[in-house]
């Protein structure tokens, strides 16, 4: 009786290993000097943080961080404002061609973005697009899958509430931000998370649409350093990991219950 | 008197009534129209018309270095992708991607999740700890994995010291593929958990109880109570993880590939990869144009079975 109950104890925390040894080693390579990386210590013999140092002069990572903390930030408020508002007026107004209008934002959700990829290098080399934030921009201000999330839970509000703050004489974007907006915040929420994440993370299109070093991303740079500049150098790439990964898991553990109530709440709808 | 008054004043009302109305519709439609203009350009000239370019493209002659004419040239695109080994060869693998890489992902996520619903101690530390791989960057991880699992990395030290031989892993044809899925699958056992997780905490525990009245035994009630009400949940997950699939297979087979393209030997190129290659290495747009109309025809293909066999109804 007691060992079945420990079961599932042992069951998890193998997986736990299983799921936390990459990081660790990973941290572990980190901080350790180039002689010493063979070694199977996970605590360095000889720690050192020369390789952070080395990576912070030598190479443009605290550059590609920040472009990526731009690109990723600018998408998600484009994100969480155009698809609440569309999702709003869709659920919540009457005009001629909505049915068109929502089918046409429901049928980009059946076509992936890798579809798109060469249609919008040419669009934007003919625009001058390439090499500019922009031309990493444009392609996700907003989403079909977060004009469908947010028109779901628009539906909710009651109209009442909506009516009364017309009565009241509130200008129609009041309405929708005022009165809306608040009504529908965990979704929201739980939008941004998600289209920070993917923007941080976006690797396919940076890379075909960026040339210059500068403009990288954090995982497009990450890339060409590890099989360019850095190649073989391990402790040198897994620091560069560590850069990239580290951050994200902090922001993880204050957010964990938002991001984790925020996958039930969308996908479950 | 008194009631023609009351009739005039109600005549007054009622015109103030229709201005306001008036006034309110034209607020409305300005609100609309102007929330509206940029989603609509956005929707139809960013999404829609390159879509179809891409249809445009697959039918012509387009090399990304030639300045044109792009001649149009029927289906040769298509006849040329179905008479290349490389591009087969790709298909089969994203295939063996999907079908391994979603199958494995609702496994381990749903022997996770049923774990933790088992347990009433540290269930929190351990959703963090096995939710922390989803939040992190795949190109990172990836060349972590890359480094674990080297020629000299600690894997096979580990394997050496237990007294195995030393594997090749990501440098052999017939490993590195599954190695491909297992950190894919590895990234995606917390999402997957959580979404479970949710499913599972939507059966009512009278079910249950029910059937321990009824003398049911532990498999009876998971396969004839849990399973069939954690379907929403499972069709949910599964189409989820195949778009998803399609999409990072590209980051992570060019990060975990040991050239970097899908090697070795092709081992490892996925459709994503194979277009990439197509369009930015060897500059024809035709081709690659092509493959990308065959890759959409075959998600929608398969959204649609999904759809149909994961919905098929259960009888209680």
């Amino acid at each position: 009786m007691k060992f079945g109950k420990s079961l599932p104890y042992i069951a998890l925390i193998i997986g736990s290993i299983i799921m936390l040894f990459p990081f660790i080693w990973m941290l572990s390579t980190s901080f350790k000097a180039p002689m010493d990386i063979f070694s199977l210590d996970i605590i360095p013999k000889n720690p050192t943080i020369e390789n952070y140092l080395t990576i912070f002069e030598e190479s443009l990572f605290l550059r590609w961080f920040l472009n990526s903390l731009i690109i990723a930030v600018i998408t998600t408020i484009s994100v969480a404002f155009f698809d609440s508002l569309v999702g709003y007026i869709i659920a919540k107004f009457d005009f001629v061609g909505r049915g068109v209008l929502f089918l046409l934002i429901l049928s980009t959700l059946m076509v992936p973005t890798e579809m798109l990829i060469i249609p919008w290098y040419l669009m934007s080399s003919e625009l001058g697009w390439t090499n500019t934030f922009w031309g990493i921009l444009f392609p996700g201000l907003m989403t079909g899958f977060g004009v469908f999330l947010m028109k779901q839970f628009m539906e909710q509000i009651p109209d009442d509430l909506l009516n009364a703050a017309r009565v009241d004489g509130m200008s129609e974007f009041g309405i929708f931000f005022k009165v809306a907006i608040p009504q529908v915040w965990p979704a929201l929420s739980a939008l941004g998370i998600f289209t920070f994440l993917s923007n941080w993370n976006a690797f396919l299109w940076p890379l075909i649409v960026i040339e210059s070093p500068k403009l990288r991303t954090l995982p497009v740079g990450l890339s060409f350093f590890s099989s360019g500049e850095a190649e073989s150098q391990w402790h040198l790439i897994m620091t560069g990991a560590a850069i990239s990964v580290i951050p994200l898991i902090i922001v993880f553990f204050i957010l964990q219950k938002h991001i984790i109530k925020g996958i039930t709440l969308t996908g479950m709808k | 008197m008194g009631a023609l008054k009351k009739e005039s004043e109600q005549k007054q009302s009622s015109s103030k009534f229709n201005k306001l109305l008036s006034n309110y519709k034209f607020q409305r439609n300005v609100f609309i129209i102007s929330a509206l203009l940029l989603p609509i350009i956005f929707y139809l000239g960013i999404r829609l018309l390159p879509t179809l370019y891409t249809f445009n493209i697959g039918f012509r002659d387009w090399n990304l270095l030639s300045a044109g004419p792009h001649p149009f040239i029927g289906l040769d695109n298509f006849i040329a992708l179905f008479n290349d080994s490389v591009f087969i060869k790709s298909v089969v693998n994203t295939m063996i991607y999907i079908v391994l890489g979603v199958t494995g992902q609702l496994l381990f996520g749903m022997i996770v999740a049923l774990l933790l619903h088992k347990i009433n101690r540290f269930v929190g530390i351990f959703r963090v700890i096995y939710f922390i791989p989803y939040v992190t960057s795949i190109v990172a991880i990836s060349w972590v994995f890359q480094w674990i699992l080297m020629k000299n990395g600690v894997i096979n030290d580990l394997l050496v010291m237990i007294g195995l031989s030393p594997q090749p892993f990501l440098n052999s044809p017939d490993q590195a593929i599954y190695l491909i899925i297992g950190a894919m699958i590895w990234q995606s056992i917390g999402f997957q958990m959580v979404l479970f997780l949710a499913g599972l905490e939507n059966i009512p525990e009278m079910l249950y109880e029910a059937a321990d009245i009824d003398g049911a035994s532990g498999w009876q009630k998971f396969w004839k109570i849990t399973v069939p009400l954690l379907n929403p949940t499972i069709v949910f997950s599964a189409v989820i993880g195949t778009i998803n699939f399609i999409q990072i297979s590209f980051t992570q087979v060019v990060n975990m590939s040991v050239n970097g393209a899908g090697g070795p030997l092709n081992s490892t190129t996925s459709v994503v990869v194979y277009i990439y290659q197509l369009a930015f290495n060897q500059f024809d747009l035709g081709m690659a144009s092509a493959a990308t109309v065959l890759l959409f025809l075959f998600i929608l293909a398969l959204t649609v079975f999904q759809l149909k066999v994961l919905t098929r109804k259960f009888d209680y």
